[in-house]
């Protein structure tokens, strides 16, 4: 299961990537696929044992559904760090109040962590420092509004906790 | 009209890598420079990607430019983490002016 798993992705990343159809003369060029074959067959290979946890996870629509709801609220949040961030930066005084933070997230699995740790880092006056095994985030915040570890979770970590949960878990 | 758009989100993207540049010199410690560096060189270099997919419309060179945005999007807060908790481990000072720093105990438990 996994390796079909990861053969399938590894091979759709490849056709994006090089675009095997032809557009003018409407022909698949088949060169290109029986590389890709043998290119996705040599990464399976390698790394099946490391890439894919869980595949049945990759087979449940609904996380695509939850994905396409995540993307314009991380792009909302992306373009708000960015604005924030030229706002500091311009600034003749540049308000900032920087300082490591402690904050606590109930997600469990790897890559509902890793997409967290990312998500933070791009959205505003944030940026994860480090991940302990038991569920708690060291964060960098630009601003220090709360030292508290519950309130500043709410703030920081609660806006994606259960959308990502949804997707990962 | 998707030209336009295409140029427009272009120029929006080189201002945001620009600003970021100037965080980068302007702020006072590493943590501080990090975050301007990793999201306004992110957003922008999206933006940039966005603009060459307007301006192509649906074919091999937009396909492209979608899939580098993923990988930028992915790869550029991880390299945000390495850096800044290696600078961390390795001594780096946060800047005087930081109000709190909760980390230091974690480290020195993790050090005994």
């Amino acid at each position: 299961m996994r390796i079909i798993t990861l053969f399938i992705f590894s091979f759709v990343t490849w056709c994006l990537l090089v675009w095997p159809y032809n557009g003018a003369s409407g022909t698949l060029d088949m060169q290109i696929i029986i590389f890709g074959v043998l290119a996705s067959a040599l990464v399976t290979w390698l790394f099946h044992e490391i890439l894919i946890t869980h595949p049945h996870k990759w087979y449940d629509i609904k996380r695509y559904f939850w994905i396409l709801c995540y993307l314009p609220v991380f792009a909302f949040y992306c373009i708000k760090a960015n604005i924030d961030v030229v706002y500091r930066v311009l600034h003749p005084k540049m308000p900032i109040r920087p300082g490591i933070v402690k904050v606590k997230t109930t997600l469990k699995s790897d890559s509902a962590l890793t997409a967290l740790a990312n998500s933070i880092t791009l959205t505003p006056g944030t940026l994860t420092v480090d991940i302990t095994e038991n569920g708690y985030l060291y964060i960098h915040w630009i601003n220090v509004e709360s030292e508290d570890v519950e309130r500043a979770s709410e703030i920081i970590v609660k806006k994606f906790e259960a959308l990502l949960r949804r997707i990962f878990e | 009209m998707s030209n336009a758009v295409g140029l427009s989100m272009i120029t929006l993207g080189i201002l945001f890598n620009f600003f970021g540049c100037v965080g980068l010199v302007r702020l006072p410690d590493i943590y501080n420079r990090l975050q301007a560096s990793t999201k306004c060189v992110t957003l922008g270099t999206s933006l940039v990607l966005m603009g060459v997919v307007f301006m192509n419309g649906f074919c091999s060179i937009s396909m492209k430019a979608i899939l580098c945005m993923i990988f930028i999007l992915v790869t550029s807060p991880t390299a945000a983490h390495a850096i800044s908790k290696g600078a961390y481990l390795s001594g780096v000072e946060l800047w005087e002016g930081s109000v709190v720093d909760q980390y230091k105990a974690h480290v020195k438990e993790e050090e005994r």
